[in-house]
């Protein structure tokens, strides 16, 4: 298999978590991966991504413009910052809810994330997951990065097995947080199956 | 066993695997988890150090290797400028063990001042370099590298850049470590003293060493030629090796040279490789140094060929590069008709900027805020430095009026002040980058009779590098519980006239010791004292009570991004705010206060 996928949202939204599950369920699964994470001064309150790449053929660990085949966006304007990188029949699955910069306050643009949403919806094929309501049952939205990977699972796009990716949660996930992790991956991949492709 | 884990762990464990005994270094971005790594692996009988700075690293590194030890020294390519005064002189001097010095680059740059290229250094230091291009490679190139270093008896140079530094790939490494027997020191002064003559003698002998090494290194396994033979040909180290074979994966036909081994320079193999070619690109990140040694290969031997490149303007003279931009750069040279197929983004909406600022509740903030009022009005220099804290310098602090190098603004204090008389000279430091270069800098102005406020903004932490221990925080890379080095012991030894502590987020009492300070003679020192935020238990929680004028001023004076506007409001965010209370300490009305549970 062949698979490019980037992963991208702030600092601090567990990114990191979500491209490790799915790096380690794709070797799992026997592939080849390669993964780059973007760290260091651009972490702290900035503009975050992972780079996976599934398969033989990738040299490089970062996904050339043009080539991904999926988008996780944790944040509306970080999926257009990479939109990029993805393929033209590539998908994006999208968190509707924005983070606001920190500097917000002080220097206000009045950023509320429609204007990317609407925007992606016209230029990709694209999933909007609304982020609060999917976590709302769960208590935080730090359930996100797991609930993100249910859709993306369940989308068909991935090319994981859903059991493979619940293994590796099962692997990772502190068990005092499991059983919500694994209901929060539930309840995306109800989401993503309405939009499986097989 | 298969591990995933970052080039920076591949090189840990390469070395490892390659028998090291001891490793040292000073953290920095990209190269700080390579030491981290090894600390992690636990492995029985090497001695792991995070040393005081780079310099102190080498040397540590250097008298192991005179015992037979190998060792592995590691930092980023600034700290190379701080390790150089004893790696030059290492270079004529020599080694018994293999010892290898990984400087990471990081073309940019990403997280660095400069975007200075360690393959210079090698050829400045005339000593070996080695390149790798993913941390596969790197895991097995720096095995190499401790044979080579062995054999030439010379320290040698290990160059990663930060995108294999920070890449991830499975490296299949041995479950137990054994590290190398070590035969001792062996007493010779004509051998470990380094006088003139003896540097005479070994400079010659290196000059004839390092061809020697140029001919081993052009069979070297790194050292390769891809694709077919077309005119055109691609010469490519490192990183941009990598790029240019994923692009060159549709184009088999075209000639790709990788040099794993920049210094000494393989020429026979170049030369070979070059064979039938009349021209060729040179894909390379910081200078153009393989495309500089093609250049004098061609001429020493009368070879015509046309050299592109940096130097050309075919390749951007800075920045890194990129899959992307070296697709374009070959597309262009190889004149291939179409462009890659990617989606049309020119129409975006504006997207949202995200500077990096100081956390919610950062003690920084506080230190910054409180010199800054106390001394408003006042004709001052605040002369920042490395860290964290070099953020001050954004909107609204605006508190950093320089910053240099490690340990440069207790010095450059100092110089500004020695220019304007009336000026008061103010020096932010951490504690880390005390401890690293800013002591010599401390005696520097008592010795000079300078006037001066030393602020050290101690938080008990290396954070901007990713939290590691140093002299100050009394743990160490074992894990040991060791002597804490106390700054204000260290401050009044040397002779500073007043050397007071404060918490900076009691904001009356922080004032109050700059407003002393400054009005007294001599060189004198406050330390701001609070742990950092991203590894203590925050304290508490404010929020924002119904007296609120809602005028803003917490906002525009501190600009903590726990105080955000609701609809208009001003909020603290309880996700961010940490109870610092910095804020309300600025409140006209005492509208801010802690959540009681
Ligand atoms: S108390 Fe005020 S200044 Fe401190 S973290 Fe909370 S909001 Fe920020
Ligand atoms: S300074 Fe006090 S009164 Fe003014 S907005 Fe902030 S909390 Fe409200």
């Amino acid at each position: 298999m062949k698979k490019d996928i980037l992963i991208c949202g702030v600092g601090g939204q567990g990114t990191v978590l979500a491209s490790k599950i799915i790096a380690a369920s794709a070797m799992e699964a026997g592939d080849l991966v390669h993964s780059a994470e973007t760290i260091g001064m651009a972490q702290r309150g900035g503009p975050v991504t992972s780079h996976v790449r599934i398969g033989e053929e990738a040299y490089s660990p970062l996904i050339p413009f043009g080539s991904a085949d999926m988008i996780l966006s944790f944040e509306p304007a970080e999926a257009v910052r990479n939109l990029r990188y993805l393929k033209p029949d590539g998908i994006v699955i999208v968190n509707s809810v924005p983070v606001k910069p920190v500097t917000e306050s002080l220097m206000p643009t009045g950023y509320d994330g429609t204007e990317m949403i609407a925007y992606l919806k016209k230029k990709c094929t694209c999933i909007v997951v609304d982020g609060e309501a999917l976590c709302r049952p769960f208590g935080s939205s730090r359930y996100f990065n797991i609930a993100i990977l249910g859709v993306a699972a369940a989308s068909g796009r991935l090319g994981i097995a859903k059991e493979i990716i619940l293994r590796e949660i099962e692997r990772r996930v502190p068990a005092k947080y499991l059983e919500a992790n694994k209901a929060a991956f539930q309840a995306g991949a109800e989401i993503g199956a309405q939009y499986e492709v097989k | 066993m298969k591990e995933y884990v970052m080039g920076n762990g591949a090189i840990a464990y390469g070395a490892l695997k390659a028998g090291v005994n001891l490793v040292s270094g000073y953290p920095g971005t990209p190269s700080s988890e390579i030491v981290e790594t090894v600390a992690k692996a636990k492995p029985e009988g090497v001695h792991v150090e995070w040393s005081v700075n780079e310099k102190a690293a080498m040397e540590v590194a250097a008298a192991a290797a005179y015992s037979g030890a190998r060792t592995l020294v590691t930092m980023k390519q600034v700290g190379l400028n701080v390790a150089s005064d004893p790696l030059m002189s290492l270079a004529y001097v020599g080694v018994k063990g293999g010892m290898v010095v990984v400087s990471a680059d990081d073309p940019g740059p990403i997280s660095s001042q400069t975007e200075q290229d360690t393959r210079r250094f090698a050829e400045f230091a005339r000593i070996p370099v080695f390149d790798p291009s993913s941390p596969e490679e790197a895991y097995e190139m720096i095995q190499d590298a401790y044979e080579c270093s062995e054999k030439y008896a010379t320290p040698v140079l290990f160059r990663p850049t930060t995108r294999v530094d920070h890449a991830y790939a499975a490296i299949d490494r041995p479950e137990k470590f054994e590290p190398n027997r070590v035969s001792g020191f062996i007493k010779n002064s004509k051998k470990w003293v380094i006088f003139p003559r003896l540097s005479f003698a070994n400079h010659a002998m290196i000059e004839k060493r390092n061809v020697e090494i140029g001919e081993e290194f052009s069979s070297y396994r790194f050292n390769t030629v891809e694709g077919g033979n077309s005119k055109k040909a691609v010469v490519a180290s490192g990183i941009s090796y990598a790029y240019a074979k994923e692009f060159l994966e549709d184009y088999p036909d075209v000639k790709l040279i990788r040099i794993g081994t920049p210094y000494p320079f393989p020429e026979s193999f170049v030369k070979k490789a070059l064979e039938g070619v009349t021209e060729v690109l040179s894909l390379e990140e910081l200078s153009p140094y393989n495309e500089e040694q093609i250049a004098r290969l061609c001429g020493r031997n009368g070879i015509v060929l046309t050299i592109r490149g940096k130097l050309t303007g075919d390749v951007p003279a800075s920045g890194e590069l990129s899959t992307n931009l070296i697709a374009g750069i070959l597309r262009k040279y190889l004149e291939l008709p179409g462009e890659a197929s990617e989606i049309d983004v020119s129409d975006a909406p504006e997207l949202p900027v995200r500077p990096p600022v100081l956390c919610a509740g950062c003690p920084h903030r506080a230190s910054f805020y409180a010199v800054k009022k106390a001394m408003k009005g006042r004709n001052c220099y605040f002369c920042g430095d490395i860290g964290c804290y070099t953020l001050g310098n954004a909107m609204p602090l605006d508190m950093c009026d320089t910053c240099l190098c490690m340990g440069a603004g207790i010095t450059m204090a100092q110089g500004f002040t020695w220019m304007d008389k009336e000026g008061i000279g103010f020096a932010f430091v951490g504690d880390s980058t005390f401890f690293a270069s800013g002591m010599t800098g401390v005696v520097n102005a008592v010795y000079n009779n300078a006037n001066m406020i030393l602020c050290v903004l101690d938080n008990s932490t290396t954070a901007m590098t990713g939290h590691q221990p140093h002299p100050g925080t009394g743990r160490n890379m074992m894990g040991d519980i060791v002597e804490k080095v106390d700054i204000a012991s260290v401050l009044t030894g040397i002779g500073v006239s007043k050397v007071v502590t404060v918490d900076p987020l009691n904001l009356n009492e922080a004032m109050g010791a700059v407003r002393m300070c400054a009005d007294l003679p001599g060189v004198k020192a406050i330390i701001f004292k609070s742990p950092c935020v991203a590894i203590s238990k925050p304290v508490g929680k404010c929020h924002i009570t119904g007296g609120c004028l809602n005028c803003g001023k917490c906002i525009k004076e501190i600009g903590c991004p726990g105080l955000i506007r609701v609809n208009g409001r001003v909020t603290i965010d309880p996700n961010l705010c940490t109870g610092c209370g910095l804020c309300s300490q600025i409140c006209p009305v005492d509208a801010i206060q802690e959540v009681t549970q």
